[in-house]
């Protein structure tokens, strides 16, 4: 599978270093030059050096995105820090590139419960927070 | 009409104080804190604070019974996903999006959010009017119909120069509709003389500059 991750954070970085292990094509594109540092030392071996990719891009911009692969991508994960960033690139992978496998963070869970109905696979780390809080107070068992 | 406006910027509060003054009913919504406070000073209940991209602020805002929802915050993405809930969520009619950077308009587009309004790219449409060298101006694109205005400058030795308008071999679809010449437009009759040195305005079937250049152009 060819994963294309937009947004090297903790998460998108994980999420990147886990699929290269696990045998993936994995490409990563990020703004910030530095955020590659996040994705060095697997098994020793630099980012590159694993088979990774790397491009420093703003997610906005369509050329940066066709130079990380999206063309080629099965899926995509929108992990920037930014909610907006991450409902607009996922939804031009969905529909201007045709990504069929497109997963897109987004911590404002109103918006990502609506954009789910809407049919773009969304991820709420704050849905999960809540709930986990509400089952460790016990609430609604 | 009620009008919400995202984005207490310049842009935003001008426009606000506009419409009210036009007797419309406005309500402004700004996210960042201190610019809340300094334009409330002013507009007072009218500008409410709140990040405009969460779904309670809208909602808070009267969404539901808008009119009109025009997001000018310099953020594009901001804009293009608090038009795009405004129109699919809350089925507002209209909205209009303002662009900071016209590169990101194919992703408004994308977005089904239109009409959308960027200054750079007013700009340098004024700019490309401005400097005759274009040669070509794109006056008015009807995207959804498919035509296109441009404006022509005539140039000596071109083609067309010194014929009479119905003799201008022109591509099927185009159209030359007025002619300014010395200071002055009028709309030319077939037995209008085109002189070097004219602008003409010709209304076309998007896709025809290429063909229509050349006509008004001396090859040299």
């Amino acid at each position: 599978m060819f994963v294309l991750i937009v947004g090297a954070g903790r998460v998108g970085s994980a999420v990147a270093k886990r699929a290269l292990a696990e045998g993936h094509e994995v490409s990563v594109l990020d703004e910030d030059p530095l955020s590659h540092e996040r994705l060095e030392e697997i098994d020793g071996q630099t980012w590159e050096d694993a088979g990774g990719l790397f491009t420093v891009g703003t997610a906005l911009e369509v050329d940066a995105l066709i130079e990380a692969g999206v063309q080629r991508a099965d899926v995509f994960i929108a992990s920037t820090d930014g909610d907006n960033t991450n409902l607009t690139v996922a939804q031009v992978a969905q529909r201007r590139f045709g990504v069929g496998n497109v997963v897109c963070r987004v911590m404002d869970p109103a918006r990502a419960a609506w954009y789910a109905e809407q049919g773009l696979r969304t991820i709420s780390p704050t849905r999960h927070a809540i709930e986990m809080f509400e089952q460790a107070l016990g609430l609604g068992s | 009409m009620y009008v919400i406006i995202v984005g207490a910027g310049k842009v935003g509060l001008n426009l606000s104080r506009e419409l009210i003054d036009k007797g419309h009913e406005v309500t402004l919504l700004e996210a960042d804190r201190r610019r809340y406070l300094f334009v409330e000073e002013e507009l007072e209940h009218v500008v409410q604070y709140g990040d405009a991209t969460e779904l309670w602020v809208l909602e808070r805002a009267g969404i539901q019974r808008g009119d009109l929802v025009v997001a000018v915050t310099g953020d594009d993405e901001d804009n293009m996903l608090v038009c795009q809930v405004a129109k699919e969520k809350y089925e507002c009619e209209r909205v209009i999006a303002r662009v900071n950077n016209p590169r990101n308009l194919q992703h408004f587009k994308l977005l089904g959010v239109q009409p959308v309004v960027s200054a750079t790219d007013l700009i340098l449409r004024l700019i490309e009017h401005e400097v005759p060298r274009y040669g070509l101006v794109h006056l008015l694109a009807l995207e959804e119909e498919r035509l296109e205005i441009i404006e022509l400058e005539v140039q000596a030795g071109a083609p067309a120069a010194g014929l009479r308008v119905a003799d201008v071999r022109l591509p099927e679809g185009s159209l030359v509709i007025s002619v300014l010449r010395a200071g002055r437009g009028f709309v030319p009759t077939p037995d209008t003389i085109v002189e070097a040195g004219d602008q003409v305005l010709l209304v076309l079937d998007a896709g025809l500059e290429e063909q229509i250049t050349p006509v008004f152009s001396f090859a040299g």
